[in-house]
């Protein structure tokens, strides 16, 4: 088993989207993250894996400001930036798509991409009860999602309950991607899905790195993430046991430094 | 060390979801896929085959004068199922419009001829009264989250209770009240029909609320939180903000409902309107606004209580007793109910 740090010197050079340096974060006497750093640079996926109660989920809520780190520093193309709430980190292009997924299932895709940030125009009283632009959002939906790659989703006037698990997860991940987000983190998108259903929300992934959107993903299905990721980010016990690539570890060694069973 | 790569997945390719859809397009699929799009059209449907049905069996019904009374019949029923309409829209239910409604018609009403106080004050108190009620409601189900059901129970017996305590029970006669308020009750004519200027600003409601509904982006947000309040506040929609404003629109709606009532009964009664609270919840139902939140609109609630209004009137027409007439709105909820569940199902 090679056991070397494995990010590439050409990887390294280039400045992080997204920085974390000794995040610290926690509730009471348990200790959720023990001083984690991260680096996620343009175009890449970075997954996030671990045991349950590894830090996993809060180090992802302290990027995403769900949660607030007791100490340490965040830099979004190298400002140093500090999320009070989730709105903050959207403020700064990071989109998370939830595990729930957040979409209205009677609106139809063009509305579930504009929700809560519809188009406007004046309507027949000037700016009082301004109209929806539907038109409009209905014409940027469908270039948004061709822009984005994803083919799945053809007519955006769909209601999304029609739509498949895959689909669904498409419209969010669109939704999250769209309108000039730098960072989509994507937790267990593959969680409720089928085989098929979850190689169409794999294959958006890539698509989105594709475009040079960088990507965390959060899952627990080792071979979603040896299959996209670029590089592997190991949480275990509040620290990042190691940050390997799919090249340069196997499954096996992935889920031995999990496990504590092994060291990178 | 080991190279343990999964083998790719077949890419997606852009046949898939034609092929989704396809394999589903039988007749009834068909039909229930249209339904489900265009929830108006069920009782569109309903209410052209009841009219000629009531024509053929009576031929007096089609009559110009009698579909003139029919509209004027479910002028007040037809405005408060808006407020209906808005609530349920966002999978609440409110059993206290008729209440609130006719107390603000009674502080309409006393003012103006035990207070002697002018109309348009008068008007204006009333008015204010019925946005009051609204506030409540939306205070308590916002603040203090109790479910819709619970809060307008509760204030259904306090509008009840502080209009017969306001009121000491006394019916106010229209004779004595200022024009203003029994201006909703005039008639005018088209032609050879007379119409209720009632009439005229129920449909103006309809315009209003249909117009904020359907192209604005607050009643996009209504539909949201109807519809999923949980993937409404992740999309970043303020989901009690917009609970407490439909709640302040579905008061300013019966408090306009209180003017025309008072028109259309020529009297103010504090004892008058309580089937409101449940006649309302039928037009809507049978409109086929759904009521679990999120699907529907105010069109099928005109529909739905032009289609509660033609029944009666066809039933006694054609010379049944009243109580067949309640039989039938009966049934005629149950069904209405039963296509929504059916329809609902039409997913993929």
């Amino acid at each position: 088993m090679t056991m070397t740090e494995s990010i590439t010197p050409e990887v390294e050079t280039r400045q992080p989207i997204l920085r974390a340096r000794n995040l610290v974060k926690t509730f009471g006497r348990v200790v959720g993250l023990d001083g984690v750093s991260l680096d996620l640079y343009p175009g890449e996926v970075l997954a996030v894996i671990g045991d349950n109660g590894a830090g996993k989920s809060t180090l992802i809520k302290c990027l995403t400001g769900a949660e607030i780190p007791d100490s340490g520093e965040l830099y979004v193309s190298g400002e140093q930036v500090s999320f009070k709430r989730p709105q903050d980190a959207r403020a700064h292009g990071i989109e998370t798509v939830y595990q729930n997924l957040a979409v209205s299932p009677a609106l139809d895709v063009a509305s579930n991409l504009f929700l809560g940030r519809e188009i406007r125009k004046p309507g027949l009283l000037g700016s009082v009860l301004r109209m929806l632009d539907s038109k409009g959002m209905r014409k940027q939906a469908h270039d948004e999602l061709t822009r984005l790659g994803i083919s799945t989703l053809q007519d955006v006037t769909v209601p999304v309950e029609n739509l498949s698990g895959g689909q669904r997860q498409a419209v969010a991940v669109a939704r999250a991607a769209a309108f000039g987000s730098k960072v989509v983190v994507l937790d267990e998108p593959t969680a409720a899905l089928g085989v098929r259903e979850s190689n169409q929300v794999l294959q958006l992934v890539r698509d989105l790195r594709e475009r040079g959107l960088p990507v965390i993903l959060i899952s627990h299905n080792m071979p979603h993430v040896f299959d996209v990721a670029d590089r592997i980010h190991i949480q275990r016990l509040g620290k990042c046991a190691a940050t390997i690539t799919p090249q340069s570890h196997s499954m096996t060694d992935a889920v031995a430094i999990m496990t504590g069973a092994a060291t990178a | 060390m080991t190279q343990q790569k999964t083998a790719s997945p077949p890419s997606t390719r852009k046949g898939d979801l034609a092929e989704e859809f396809l394999d589903r397009q039988t007749t009834l699929g068909k039909v229930r896929q249209a339904l489900h799009r265009y929830p108006a059209l069920s009782p569109a449907l309903v209410l052209i085959v009841s009219v000629i049905v009531f024509g053929l069996l009576n031929e007096r019904f089609l009559r110009v004068e009698n579909l003139s009374l029919i509209t004027q019949q479910v002028s007040v029923v037809g405005t408060i199922a808006i407020a209906q309409t808005l609530v349920i829209l966002t999978a609440g239910i409110d059993l206290s419009v008729g209440a609130g409604m006719i107390l603000a018609s009674m502080v309409m009403a006393q003012l103006a001829v035990n207070n002697g106080i002018s109309g348009v004050i008068a008007l204006l108190v009333g008015l204010l009264t019925g946005l009051a009620t609204g506030a409540i409601n939306g205070f308590l189900v916002t603040r203090f989250k109790l479910p819709p059901f619970i809060v307008t129970l509760g204030t259904l017996n306090v509008f009840v209770a502080l209009t017969l305590l306001y009121s000491n029970g006394a019916t106010v006669r229209g004779s004595d009240m200022p024009d203003l308020l029994t201006w909703t009750g005039h008639t005018f004519p088209i032609g050879s029909v007379r119409i209720s200027t009632g009439v005229i600003v129920m449909l103006a409601l309809y315009l209003v609320i249909a117009y904020i509904l359907g192209k604005t982006a607050w009643g996009r947000h209504v539909y949201a939180v109807g519809d999923d309040k949980e993937a409404a506040r992740l999309a970043g929609i303020p989901v009690n903000k917009v609970l407490m404003s439909v709640y302040l629109a579905a008061g300013s709606v019966l408090a306009i409902c209180a003017w025309l009532q008072i028109g259309r009964t020529n009297s103010a009664s504090p004892n008058a309107g309580l089937d409101l609270n449940l006649d309302s919840i039928t037009a809507v139902v049978i409109g086929g606004t759904s009521l679990f939140g999120g699907r529907g609109s105010v069109w099928g609630t005109l529909l739905g209580a032009l289609i509660v209004g033609v029944f009666r009137n066809g039933l006694s027409l054609a010379g049944l007793d009243v109580l067949y007439q309640t039989l039938a709105v009966g049934i005629l909820i149950i069904v209405a109910v039963s296509v929504d569940q059916w329809i609902r199902k039409a997913k993929s």
